[in-house]
């Protein structure tokens, strides 16, 4: 179901949720929409801008892995690949 | 989808790649970050207010992570709306002190039931303890290589005066069985999707039972914050803050182990690597135990980092220090990068679970960088280290906090 659920409604409802979160700007790139439209529906995204850069591409697909394994986020197989790819071309280690 | 707005002064972009003391200057209201802390959080940490606090050093906004700016660490106990804010889960209700409910129960209680603040303040006897609540991950930002997580810097911590109630006491109301080997304690906030597991932590009943363990309701003499834990949390002295758990809601007696993400795969450190006393066997396994009691740990918060000071002129550096409750017994300052080592006076004692206040006088005798180092040793022996005990959450650090100040 919360695939359905945008972010946006999320960001109204959660308590906690501040404005300021709006302001985050993740780096251009593809995969950034993917990657708000799934990673935002639980947590701000400063959560990435922080731990960079310095986790290489096998980390961050253990991070989006441990997201979906043990959080339980409904992220489907290609959007977790294209988040992958994003984390790890634009917050990756160099 | 988020949407777009301009940027804010602090928030991505190339202008802000200066570290955040350039930027800010090094007014007292201001903050530095430690340039060994990643580059991704140094270019998003900013001052913002949460509710009922002052601005404290953002880190995330959802859930709020916010650490104190470390020159709040010159006083002995951490102002309450300067206390750093820290939850793993992003719902996050505001609980109403008159309908909240303390439900105690579980397989090892004979005798479960349910309390009101009011009954809880009316029916056992208060106890006020010094403490200092510190993560587990407090300094995780200084992990070289850095580790995947919240990356703190070194205000993940406050001291405070917290008043409550014995743990011990409602345990005993409840008629612990036998076969109590946990005590659990879940509290009122929850994650944003109901297959996240729930934020539920467990003490082995040996610690529940302390007199020193508590379910506190004030801080500094006024209630918790809404932010720290309202109307009532834990408090578990000498140990790490994962186990204080807040807005409490549920105290469950166990004859089994707690086996939720957050006991079993979170919050864990290698067998045998760190020199602790206090074990939690129940949950220990061949290759990793859970973190339990503080190391010894030490800070310098006077003066700050990169400060000018005159030639000549007599300093008095200050700090604290603190462990796992075994009480501080030195803090040595170096100013050779360790060759020679000299102690520092001692504050007042408050209790073995406070921070241990500390000055040392500091001669200007050469123009140039001059660099402190302090170290803390405790009644135990344990002493800070001079390299860093790498584990995978990136728990304990505890090097020796260094400070330049600039002679001229």
């Amino acid at each position: 179901m919360w695939k359905f659920v945008l972010p946006v409604v999320v960001l109204v409802t959660a308590t906690g949720a501040r404005a300021d979160e709006t302001a985050i700007k993740l780096k251009d790139g593809p995969g950034r929409d993917v990657v708000m439209n799934n990673c935002a529906a639980c947590h701000s995204l400063d959560y990435i801008q922080m731990n960079s850069p310095f986790l290489d591409q096998k980390l961050w697909e253990a991070e989006v892995t441990k997201m979906i394994k043990v959080f339980g986020a409904p992220v489907d197989d290609s959007d977790a690949k294209a988040i992958v790819d994003y984390l790890s071309r634009s917050y990756g280690r160099p | 989808m988020v949407t777009r707005r301009s940027f804010l002064i602090g928030v991505g972009g190339a202008a802000l790649s200066a570290p955040a003391h350039l930027r800010e200057g090094l007014a007292a209201d201001s903050f530095s970050l430690d340039p060994h802390l990643p580059i991704g959080l140094r270019n998003i940490a900013q001052l913002e207010a949460l509710p009922g606090k002052v601005p404290l050093i953002k880190l995330t906004y959802r859930p709020p992570n916010y650490e104190t700016p470390l020159h709040y660490f010159n006083e002995l106990f951490t102002p309450n709306d300067a206390f750093f804010v820290r939850y793993h889960l992003s719902d996050i209700p505001e609980v109403d002190p008159k309908s909240w409910r303390l439900a105690v129960g579980g397989d090892a209680a004979t005798k479960p039931f349910e309390l009101t603040l009011d009954a809880l303040k009316r029916d056992f006897m208060p106890v006020e303890i010094p403490a200092v609540c510190q993560c587990s991950g407090s300094r995780r930002g200084l992990f070289e290589p850095h580790v995947a997580g919240v990356e703190w810097g070194y205000g993940a911590m406050g001291n405070a005066r917290w008043k409550g109630i014995r743990l011990k006491d409602i345990l005993d109301r409840a008629g612990l069985t036998k076969e109590a080997i946990e005590i659990a304690f879940d509290g009122a906030d929850g994650p944003a999707l109901d297959k996240t597991p729930d934020f539920v932590k467990s003490i082995p009943v040996w610690k529940a039972l302390d007199p020193d363990t508590l379910i506190a309701y004030e801080m500094n003499g006024q209630p918790l914050p809404h932010f720290n834990g309202a109307p009532a949390r834990i408090i578990v002295p000498g140990w790490t803050a994962t186990y204080w758990m807040k807005h409490l809601t549920r105290i469950t007696a166990r004859s089994t182990p707690e086996d939720n993400f957050w006991m079993k795969a979170a919050y864990r450190i290698p067998v045998g690597k760190f020199p602790l006393v206090q074990r939690f066997l129940t949950q220990e396994t061949a290759a990793n135990t859970p973190i339990t009691e503080m190391v010894v740990n030490s800070l310098i918060t006077t003066p700050a980092e990169s400060e000018k000071v005159r030639m000549g002129q007599t300093l008095t550096a200050k700090g604290i220090a603190w462990d796992g409750g075994y009480g501080i017994t030195s803090v040595e300052i170096s100013t050779d990068e360790g060759q020679t080592w000299s102690r520092a006076t001692l504050g007042p004692d408050v209790g073995r679970y406070s921070f241990r206040q500390w000055t040392f006088p500091l001669k200007t005798t050469r123009k140039g960088a001059l660099t402190l180092l302090a170290r803390a040793t405790n009644a135990v022996g344990q002493t800070q280290n001079s390299t860093l005990i790498q584990n995978p959450g990136g728990y304990h650090h505890n090097l020796m906090h260094r400070v330049s100040v600039i002679v001229g």
